[in-house]
């Protein structure tokens, strides 16, 4: 219960998708823009990747890594296919994706309409796909530990963008030097929310 | 003699060099852009690997751009760049071991990059191969030119070396002169990039947001 609790806190604050590997920059850049749309955004991200992560985990280590296929037999154990695993991460995804919109788009069309365009680009967002590859790098004994880290790090993800939005909506009134308008400040002010995040980084459960 | 090259095609190969770089100016591929740029050596082997990638997408979606249903191109153009990244990997562990290491998972995130979706939807989906191939290498190219950019003057500032080799001399050092680790940390790499499009849209106003 505590490596979970810890898992957690950590994929939040200290290994944030956002601050510490830059995934998911380019739709938190686009669609930061205000806090509402963000944080439909966000809450999908979270979704996809706390359900991807279970089923990226079950593939890993069922099928694709060293010796996984020796379910099916002792003559299967040397096989190693893991060559293959990001072409199968990006189908379990881009597959997982258009399912969630199919749901979404019958059984709840205000949310779809709200949703709509973003929802199709989750596939592409790097945080999801990073999320599956740490995952793999990490090693988690267990499934339980993989989608705790799924969800922490959606939530680090919707953390970060909501901020994001929060600030450049009140940065619409301030005077900012014409070069740095738009793209340039948002930079300075997520390395600004990087420098913040690091003093998590020393933190232990 | 015919020209090898029309106008148009030396544009598609060199706009993407600076008034329509993907990084700086479309907003494509930050993701990568940031988190390989500590030193250089790793950046001049991720804009490598994704040069050849987009140029190589960039060539077979267009070769097969008209028996592609758009329903369900996404997953098509993912399948292909994730072959060609699966590629790729496997090249970098071969031959360069030490440099696919450091890169980790982001030799994997070539295929989430944003300028590999951006280009093949908007380019290759309605271009003919060669033009597709010089769109690729020219993005390509204008993306490593930002990581080269920034992964110069992250090792410069920040561990005092290019390429690992020393650079700023013993002397320096001797009279109080200290690496700046703040640049090796990752919320650097974003205020570097931030000063590069602030010096870019200085020259070109045109580009300077209303």
């Amino acid at each position: 219960m505590e490596q979970l609790l810890s898992i957690f806190v950590r994929s939040i604050f200290v290994e944030n998708m956002v601050f510490a590997y830059y995934l998911g920059m380019c739709s938190y850049l686009a669609v930061s823009k205000n806090v509402k749309t963000a944080l439909g955004l966000g809450i999908a991200v979270t979704f996809v990747l706390g359900c991807t992560l279970p089923i990226n985990y079950l593939l890993e280590n069922y099928v694709l890594k060293e010796g996984a296929l020796s379910w099916l037999g002792s003559e299967f154990e040397s096989i190693n296919l893991s060559f293959l695993s990001f072409i199968l991460f990006i189908a379990v995804i881009a597959s997982f994706v258009q399912l969630v919109e199919m749901i979404i788009e019958k059984f709840s069309p205000s949310l779809y309409a709200s949703l709509g365009i973003f929802l199709p680009l989750i596939a592409v967002n790097c945080a999801i796909l990073g999320g599956s590859l740490f995952m793999q790098q990490k090693e988690f004994p267990n499934l339980g530990e993989a989608t705790v880290y799924g969800v922490g790090s959606g939530i680090g993800w919707l953390l970060a963008i909501i901020g994001m939005a929060a600030i450049r909506e009140r940065l619409e009134y301030s005077d900012v030097p014409k070069p740095l308008k738009g793209l340039g400040i948002a930079f300075i002010i997520t390395g600004l929310m990087g420098i913040g995040f690091m003093s998590f980084s020393g933190l232990k459960i | 003699m015919g020209k090898l090259f029309s106008n148009k095609q030396k544009s598609i190969l060199l706009g993407p060099l600076s008034k329509n770089n993907p990084v700086v100016v479309q907003m494509l591929g930050i993701c990568s852009a940031l988190a390989v740029t500590a030193k250089l050596e790793p950046a001049i082997v991720m804009a490598l690997s994704v040069t050849v990638v987009v140029a190589f997408a960039n060539v077979i979606i267009s070769l097969i751009r008209n028996t592609i249903p758009s329903r369900i191109r996404i997953i098509v153009q993912l399948v292909v760049v994730a072959a060609l990244v699966t590629i790729v990997s496997e090249f970098l562990k071969a031959y360069a071991y030490d440099v696919s290491k450091q890169l980790s998972v982001f030799v994997g995130l070539i295929i989430t990059n944003c300028i590999l979706m951006g280009r093949l939807e908007a380019f290759a989906l309605a271009n003919n191969p060669w033009d597709s191939f010089l769109d690729g290498v020219g993005n390509g190219l204008g993306y490593g030119i930002i990581l080269i950019i920034v992964g110069f003057f992250r090792e410069l500032l920040g561990s005092g070396t290019l390429l690992g080799f020393q650079v700023i001399p013993e002397k320096f050092y001797e009279w109080g002169y200290v690496n700046n680790g703040l640049m090796i940390l990752p919320p650097m790499a974003l205020i570097v990039v931030a000063i590069i499009i602030w010096v870019h849209r200085s020259y070109n106003a045109d580009l300077q947001e209303k």
